[in-house]
């Protein structure tokens, strides 16, 4: 393998603090050196960043990605491609397929159907339920001795407390964090939009915001009555996130994350029954999305995540409540949060650091960082390119995403895996 | 002046001067309608799909006398929602009736929604005769039709909508148009069955049924369906009856001339009383059914004019 040398890179590694033009040396598939300069090693292959922004590779916490079971809207091959093009090259990868994540083998077979691609470092959850399906504890011992980075039941709550109280318990003989999808199942049953006035106009069975404030309020309370570790992913009201800013005060080990869509977008996406709109938890008043927004920079939040959920044309082309929800997200991850950045509410540094370091350390996963020594997953970004997102033109199988249209600025121009060039 | 909109998906966004429009049109076709005479001519060659998917007689009915009166082949197709669970969708139909040259679709749908997915997809002018809890445009406008012959205007008057307001597409086409024309509208009803922010609708909420008919001019009932007793909202008919049911004694509370409307089909004894829903003096809900019938030949006759032909003849 040829030396790769990066010039005139803006060098970003939020986990050092390290903000500066420089230039950075891969061998063998590792960062050897970085710095203001650094000599160019015969035969090195050169990339001119200028002026471009290299980061670690992104890690993304949460993405399901339609292998096992649902090929028809993606593949780990599919998904590969849009993860690379959205300069991420860690993911963590629901439990929630066909079959559940539920067997030390299964987590196995992830990693290495990740590792195959060759641009993807998959971490499987495992499931917290024997198939996801609510009832009996799956083996956490085995799964997590196979590689299984954190406890899940994906897209659907742990519902019965009690249940939920053993799974944090015996997680915790374990080490490993539960990851609640935070909604009172029995508010909401049925539900397809937020409670509230648009739903009233159009006549979709609503899901009151407080279903998120309650599972949240309760797990909080069976944390520490536990001692395990609990983590809400895509939180995205105020209410739920007061919540988690004032267990994170106490010293609870509470954590959390959100996706893109609950900053970025409210609930007049939907517009007309617009069913690439419709998304678990669902889009949400003005109000919540703004809280969502300010808990990025104030620390509440500790990751962006994709939740990238595929689906495809027959699962979105019917009418509203009975289209399937989910959207899209890895292409767009980046490019969406940095349109925070641009707006003057978040800083760079942070921004890239809920997308890298912060999730890497969460689950204690070696990546996220530029250190010498380690694999040289790496992100180029132009942070100011414009571009535009069209479902319909995204990387990857699935074309679901809720920002169709959207203007962003900050675009990946190269993706690295382990030194190897894997996008631009 | 804007485009005439091609479908009628719902009465939201509908401004006050097509809304009279159509009122003064189907007022012309009440005329017509009693004098025994049709128009055949102005649909002539023009194909009208009932395309239902929820059971409604009434509703089907009205429609298809409609757009026979009108001269236009009128065809019924039923689909149950059995059929579509075969793995047909709805753009399946849609692809399929556009092979029909279809004109005008008429579509009732138990999901909110299902007729604007149809619209995008569709050629002919789509009807919404009903989606889910969301709109049921042509039954708002046969209720305000009714209305304006009984008491002469709609500005002004006082309207309590009663009921089941939450899974009601009724209440909310008929929220939008009396609103919009300049009715103060009231719901009244158990909060259970009072959908979030409704408020902010332009409606005053009331969960006393006395309170909420003080003064009415127009008291509408609305139908409350078994299975909301069943989902625990309401628990048991006695009382909703009790409390929420119109008799003569809560009607006394409305205005003297105060009239009183039903979507129909009527629960007797659930939500109304037999006696107040037959006494001539009060219920209109007769002449609903006549207005309904009108006020659909009106939309039918005002989508087609939208319209290029699509075949000489």
């Amino acid at each position: 393998m040829t030396d790769l040398l990066f010039t005139r890179v803006r060098l970003l590694d939020p986990a050092s603090g390290l903000d500066r033009p420089g230039a950075l040396l891969v061998r063998d598939g590792a960062i050897l050196d970085f710095g203001g300069a650094l000599g160019q090693p015969a035969g090195a292959e050169v990339i001119d960043g200028a002026g471009a922004v290299l980061c670690p590779g992104l890690v993304d916490l949460r993405a399901a990605l339609g292998e096992p079971g649902f090929e028809y809207r993606e593949t780990i091959d599919s998904a590969a491609l849009a993860a690379a093009a959205g300069g991420i090259t860690t993911i963590a990868v629901l439990p929630d397929s066909r079959p559940a994540i539920d067997d030390p083998a299964l987590v196995q077979f992830l990693r290495a159907r990740g590792d195959a691609t060759g641009s993807l470092t998959l971490l499987p959850y495992g499931a917290v339920t024997r198939g996801c399906r609510g009832e009996a504890l799956a083996e956490f011992g085995l799964l997590r001795e196979a590689g299984a980075i954190a406890f899940s039941d994906g897209a659907r709550a742990i519902g019965p407390a009690s249940l939920m109280r053993r799974a944090l318990s015996y997680a915790r003989g374990f080490g490993a964090r539960i990851v609640q999808h935070p909604e009172e199942p029995s508010l909401a049953a049925d539900g397809a939009a937020t409670e509230g006035e648009l739903a009233t106009r159009l006549g979709l069975p609503g899901i009151p915001a407080c279903a998120e404030a309650i599972m949240v309020a309760r797990d909080i309370h069976l944390a520490e009555l536990t001692g395990g570790m609990v983590h809400f992913s895509r939180l995205s009201t105020a209410a739920a996130l007061d919540l988690v800013r004032a267990a994170k005060s106490r010293g609870l080990p509470v954590t959390c994350d959100t996706a893109p869509p609950y900053f970025a977008l409210n609930e007049m996406a939907i517009g007309e029954f617009r069913s690439y709109a419709k998304l678990s938890p669902p889009l949400r008043a003005e109000a919540d999305r703004a809280a969502v927004a300010a808990a990025l920079a104030d620390g509440t939040i500790d990751a962006v995540v994709s939740d990238h959920q595929p689906r495809d044309a027959d699962d979105k082309r019917l009418p509203f409540a009975e289209a399937a929800p989910g959207g899209a997200g890895l292409a767009t991850l980046l490019a969406v949060t940095l349109a925070e950045v641009h707006g003057g509410r978040l800083s760079l540094t942070r921004a890239v650091a809920l997308l890298t370091a912060a999730p890497a350390a969460l689950f204690g996963i070696a990546a996220g960082r530029l250190q010498k020594g380690a694999p040289a997953d790496l992100c180029l970004f132009h942070l100011d390119r414009a571009w535009r997102v069209v479902a319909g033109e995204l990387p990857g199988k699935a074309q679901n995403t809720p920002f169709d249209g959207r203007a962003l600025e900050g675009r990946v121009i190269g993706t690295w895996k382990a030194g190897r060039r894997v996008f631009g | 002046m804007a485009d005439p909109p091609r479908h009628l998906l719902a009465i939201e966004g509908l401004q006050p001067p097509p809304l009279t429009a159509l009122l003064d049109l189907a007022e012309s076709y009440v005329l017509l309608n009693r004098s025994g005479q049709t128009a055949r001519d102005l649909l002539r060659g023009r194909t009208l799909i009932n395309l239902f998917f929820e059971d409604s007689t009434r509703t089907r009915t009205s429609f298809e006398l409609a757009g026979k009166r009108l001269g236009a082949d009128v065809i019924n197709m039923a689909v149950a929602s059995s059929s579509v669970n075969k793995g047909e969708t709805l753009l399946d139909t849609a692809a399929t009736l556009n092979a029909m040259h279809c004109d005008l679709l008429v579509v009732r749908h138990n999901q909110s929604g299902a007729p604007n997915l149809l619209a995008q997809k569709v050629d002919a002018a789509v009807i919404n005769a009903g989606d889910g809890t969301h709109e049921h445009p042509t039954q708002a406008l046969l209720d305000a039709l009714t209305i304006r012959r009984r008491t002469g205007r709609i500005a002004g008057l006082v309207v309590a909508i009663c009921g089941d307001i939450v899974h009601s597409r009724v209440a909310r086409s008929n929220i939008h148009l009396l609103t919009t024309l300049g009715a103060q509208v009231r719901v009244v009803g158990p909060p259970t069955l009072i959908p979030a922010a409704i408020e902010r609708l332009g409606v005053a909420v009331f969960h006393d049924m006395a309170e909420g008919l003080a003064g009415a001019d127009v008291v509408m009932m609305l139908r409350l369906q078994r299975e909301r007793m069943i989902g625990g909202l309401v628990p048991s008919a006695r009382e909703y009856f009790r409390f929420w049911g119109l008799d003569a004694a809560k009607l006394a509370r409305a205005a003297p001339a105060a009239i009183v409307m039903h979507p129909g089909p009527m629960n007797r004894g659930i939500e109304i009383d037999s006696l107040v829903a037959d006494d001539p003096a009060r219920s209109v809900i007769r002449e609903q059914v006549e207005m309904g019938v009108a006020v659909r030949m009106a939309v039918l006759d005002t989508l087609a004019r939208a319209r290029p032909k699509l075949r000489n003849d």
